[in-house]
């Protein structure tokens, strides 16, 4: 197997982007990254995107990428596992250039989710659930969500204003950052009383819905160390599923899927959860990002609300999290996520970060996930 | 959810049919091919029981648009009462009936028949399991 290094990134903004295409979309962070990396062509790419069908009636995305990058006929992979569709797209170009078959890939991650109404984006959101088990008894996404909050709280003692502060630490970092959705600061105050979605959940422990894509370059070692720019290696990859229904899970209180992603990951890059420097966690909800905290072995079972608590996964914490604003504020266009959390990593082991810089960041993790749970991947980046 | 689809689901709505592994005796509802604790694909098709405790629970403000005329309500993951030694095994049902009730973990509930949802163009109905309070 190939080393594999990341020679370029590139994002458009993410937001509420009225006047912006899928493929505009696409393009924009498409060639900013293939600009960033210093290349006109790829061998292939891999795009992930999870509901292009449902909100703009477009699929056969393999085409419609190669086609607006003026890259035809280069093959494009589409790749879809709900709001983990970036991270599948990024551990699939990881293994386009590891095993060989490419030497060149642009990872991609997509979503235009702001054509539909709210109502119609909880039903697409909601396939990411077991629909005959779940959705057909009028569960949504974010009452799944709830219910692991619930459970959390009750068995660790995780209180609402220890969710809360993981939505205020994400708004604070996402001010620093121009890419992000939201870049205005909120309180305690403001999450505990806002509208509430599902107990305990209220609107501002909700990720929200966004336009946006981010891409990547990835390429073995001897074309990372002639490309004469900042390369970034990354060291680790780690994939694994769960039952899809939430109630199949004998516990309610963490993701099996992500702690043996992590555990794969970790092992590839030879790296223990201390050295992280650095990640970007799934925040699709407040209690998603303590949950990460606790399975990807950064604070032990049951500490999340504590360690945020605490700002130790504040900018200047122990181990910073999300300093890009994470998935509440810099915005959750699903497809793109992934992809996004690894340009931030990268960025921040290049030292461009700007004002959200970690200090001597050197190894950086991102940790996205599909649904629930069923489907969670941890990437590894280490500086070179 | 298309009447067809609704008529191919019945049995475990209606009647909660499982399925029970011949060789390690672990259920799975709803049925699946392939045991997972013992790779066996023998099966014998059992129901299961309609009493069970809450293990957690949520009320739904933002529903599938399904349900848009219903909320708020409340949605629960149960976990059925099974005798000592058997397999666990849980569900998600709406709550219903609760007037009078603080839903809390570990409220005991008994499965009941109840209208689910509607199917928009045809307008069959789906009906399925709802769970009621019994304390």
């Amino acid at each position: 197997m190939r080393d594999v290094y990341a020679i370029g990134v590139g994002i458009h903004r993410f937001g509420e982007l009225w006047d912006m295409s899928l493929r505009d979309l696409f393009g924009a962070a498409a060639l900013a990254a293939l600009d960033d990396a210093g290349v006109e062509e790829v061998d292939a790419a891999v795009v992930g995107c999870m509901a292009s069908g449902p909100f703009v009636g477009q699929d056969h995305l393999a085409p419609l990428c190669a086609e607006a990058i003026g890259l035809l006929p280069t093959p494009v992979i589409r790749v879809e596992a709900a709001c983990g569709s970036g991270g599948l797209a990024l551990r699939q170009g990881f293994v386009e250039v590891a095993s060989g078959v490419s030497d060149v890939v642009l990872v991609a991650g997509v979503e235009k989710m702001t054509d539909v109404d709210g109502a119609a984006a909880t039903d697409i959101l909601a396939t990411a659930a077991d629909q005959e088990a779940e959705v057909f008894h009028g569960v949504s996404f974010p009452a799944l969500n709830a219910m692991m909050a619930r459970a959390h709280m009750e068995r660790y003692g995780t209180t609402p204003e220890q969710l809360a502060r993981v939505a205020v630490k994400n708004h604070e970092n996402g001010v620093a950052n121009p890419d992000a959705h939201f870049r205005m600061r909120i309180d305690v105050e403001q999450v505990l009383s806002a509208q509430r979605v599902a107990e305990p959940l209220g609107v501002l422990d909700c990720a929200p819905r966004s336009d946006g894509a981010a891409c990547l370059v990835l390429c073995p070692a001897e074309l990372a160390r002639s490309a004469g720019r900042p390369v970034v290696r990354l060291a680790g990859t780690g994939y694994a599923t769960d039952t899809l229904a939430l109630h199949s899970r004998a516990d309610l209180t963490t993701l099996a899927s992500t702690t043996r992603a992590a555990a794969a990951a970790y092992g590839m890059a030879g790296i223990s959860p201390p050295r992280i420097d650095v990640a970007e966690l799934h925040d699709a909800f407040t209690i998603t990002e303590i949950i990460a905290l606790e399975a990807l072995g950064l604070v032990d079972a049951g500490q999340g609300g504590p360690a945020t608590e605490r700002g130790e996964t504040a900018l200047d914490g122990r181990v910073p999290v999300n300093p890009s604003g994470g998935l509440k504020a810099r915005g959750h266009p699903v497809g793109a996520t992934g992809v996004a959390q690894a340009v931030e990593i990268v960025r921040q082991l290049r030292g461009e970060a700007g004002g959200r810089q970690v200090r001597d960041a050197r190894v950086g993790l991102t940790h996205n996930v599909g649904g629930v749970g069923g489907t969670s991947f941890v990437h590894i980046f280490s500086a070179c | 959810m298309s009447e067809i689809r609704i008529w191919r689901e019945t049995p475990r709505r209606y009647r909660l049919e499982a399925s029970r592994c011949d060789g390690c005796g672990k259920l799975f509802f709803p049925p699946r091919p392939v045991c997972d604790a013992c790779r066996g694909r023998a099966f014998s098709t059992t129901t299961l029981p309609e009493t069970g405790r809450v293990v957690s629970h949520t009320t739904v403000h933002s529903p599938p648009s399904r349900f848009g005329g219903h909320a708020p309500y409340t949605v629960a993951i149960i976990e059925l009462d099974l005798p000592p030694g058997e397999p666990c095994v849980r569900l998600t049902a709406q709550l219903t009936d609760l007037e009078g009730h603080d839903v809390h973990t570990g409220m005991p509930v008994q499965l009941e028949l109840r209208r689910i949802q509607e199917d928009d163009r045809s307008s069959v109905i789906g009906y399925g399991y709802k769970a009621v309070p019994t304390e």
